[in-house]
């Protein structure tokens, strides 16, 4: 029972890493701040059910949750070209709640607040991931790849280009590079990840509905990306491992569930206020903003 | 080499740019001087794109430049260094210099594209080995650029503004708040350039710097052009003395 218990959290661990590891690359290495991030997720998950729920195979739902949300990312790219700091943290906020509301909305396709069950567990190849430690592993298999990735990218040149972004937009342009393009790759590629998270978390819940995707749910991305430090990767998955497993012993010392929820959304903002005070630039964070 | 007719730019009810026009000559070392808020800068701005002109034309090797993006402006051939410090602080001085090389690193297939031929990798980290050696700073490559003393950091910045490709260098204050010893090395330097046949327009506000180091000079006062000749005849031009001096 603790077993499979505990498997349950690793899967979340690797669900929130993927996601943790996506929103680094557009905050902590091309300085974006993206509170719009969890409306990727929200996009991938919902393409994903949808279309599983249509019969396509596993891998065509989760290319495309990974596709879709890109496509999303590019869009959202252009209106944010121009906005910087706290502009493009409401701006980006602001999508976050279109999107939601197009998914409570949209009842013709989502089914709102019914939310959509029954989404097929993931089948590749014949096999299906039907017990949760195939589906750890399957988690474990994307969430590896995905930081390889991403950890390709922010060491190649580009990644240089996307961290010198970060440091002066201006300058960058001025050495006659195209930072709306650079920006667009970023939140694009950014969100790709963050979509097929969303895929994987349809795919193992087996039920969505839209308050999976509230702001509520993005409290814990941006802590793991703040508390693991800005431009670092390793300290993003390290802070993924602890943020995900220290509030469930909360669960074992036997208060109602009606204060166990409240009490983890209390542990994330006293551990982020903790950090920014004694710690601000995160575990592994080199980077200074100014 | 840059032909700037008839420029305007207004801010609100202020004219910071009224009217300029000046051609800077090839192969030389322009100053552009003019006491505070005479629109040297903005002038700087309009060039690079940063600002749109309100009426005007700004051409570069007899095209218009006018209307392009900052971007296109700069591979057009035109580098620029800023008056303050635009370094990329979280990269090492080598990465600041890498990127200022070419755009080879914006394409994304780069990515995965497993290593840069070896050829261009050496002639790279030649160049950059050059020009730090040519400012002095060849320990500090791997340093990170927020590490570094206003002076070097200035110096890094220059470096950068020069290794990007340019036919046109503009230079926003190149020695202000710089300790004289550095001063000379970056007269030196611009000197350097202008004999392997760099063309040059700085701003200047230390006019023992200006005058020595230009060729031609240029003053500005309240968004025009009051004054342009040799540093000699502009030394002793009674308007330029009263715009500076008062009377």
């Amino acid at each position: 029972m603790i077993s499979a218990y505990f498997i349950h959290l690793l899967i979340l661990v690797g669900i929130y890493a993927i996601l943790a590891v996506a929103l680094q690359l557009a905050m902590g290495f091309t300085g974006l701040l993206n509170l719009g991030h969890i409306a990727f997720y929200c996009v991938g998950a919902y393409i994903s059910a949808l279309l599983a729920l249509a019969g396509w195979p596993f891998w065509f739902c989760f290319l495309s949750a990974g596709i879709g949300a890109m496509l999303f990312g590019f869009l959202l790219a252009i209106p944010t070209n121009k906005l910087k700091g706290d502009y493009l943290a409401l701006a980006t906020l602001g999508f976050s709640f279109v999107i939601y509301a197009v998914a409570l909305n949209w009842t013709g396709l989502t089914r709102g607040p019914l939310g959509l069950p029954g989404i097929p567990k993931p089948s590749l190849f014949g096999f299906v991931f039907s017990n949760n430690l195939s589906f750890l592993i399957l988690t474990f298999i994307i969430a590896l790849t995905s930081y390889f990735i991403i950890k390709q990218i922010a060491s190649s040149p580009f990644g240089k280009v996307l961290e010198a972004i970060r440091d002066n937009e201006l300058a960058v342009r001025v050495l006659g590079k195209n930072t709306f393009k650079m920006k667009s790759y970023a939140l694009g590629i950014s969100a790709f990840f963050a979509g097929i998270a969303g895929s994987l978390y349809a795919h193992y819940i087996t039920f969505i509905d839209p308050s999976s995707f509230t702001l509520l749910q993005l409290i814990p991305v941006i802590a793991i990306v703040i508390i693991g430090g800005l431009a670092s990767l390793r300290g993003t998955v390290i802070a993924a491992v602890v943020l995900v497993l220290l509030p469930e012993p909360l669960r074992f010392i036997g208060f109602p569930s009606s204060i166990v929820g409240p009490a983890r959304q209390m542990i994330y903002a006293l551990l982020l206020i903790l950090i920014l005070i004694y710690k601000p630039k995160g575990f592994y964070g080199k980077i200074e903003l100014e | 080499m840059l032909k700037i007719e008839d420029l305007n730019k207004f801010f609100g009810g202020i004219k910071a740019v009224d009217g300029c026009s000046f051609e800077i000559k090839e192969k030389t070392i322009t100053a552009l001087i003019g006491p505070n808020g005479s629109g040297k800068t903005t002038i700087f701005n309009l060039i690079s794109g940063i600002l749109r002109p309100d009426s005007g034309k700004i051409m570069l090797g007899g095209k218009d430049i006018t209307d392009k993006s900052i971007e296109d402006i700069s591979n057009l051939g035109i580098s620029r260094l800023f008056q303050q410090t635009r370094l990329f602080n979280n990269l090492t001085v080598r990465e600041n210099l890498l990127l200022a090389l070419d755009n080879e690193d914006t394409k994304f297939w780069s990515v995965f594209v497993l290593r840069a031929s070896a050829d261009k990798k050496n002639k790279f980290e030649k160049k950059i080995q050059e020009m730090l050696e040519l400012v002095g700073l060849e320990e500090f490559a791997d340093k990170l650029a927020r590490d570094l003393s206003y002076g070097q950091k200035r110096l890094i910045e220059l470096s950068r503004a020069i290794l990007n490709p340019h036919n046109f260098l503009m230079l926003d204050e190149p020695v202000s708040g710089v300790a004289p010893r550095l001063r000379e090395k970056i007269k030196e330097i611009l000197i350097g350039l202008k004999e392997k046949g760099e063309t040059i327009l700085l701003i200047e506000h230390d006019m023992n710097f200006a005058f020595k180091i230009s060729d031609d000079v240029i003053v500005l006062e309240k968004g025009r052009v009051i004054a342009e000749g040799k540093p000699d005849e502009i030394k002793n031009n009674p308007r330029v003395l009263e715009a500076y001096l008062g009377n």
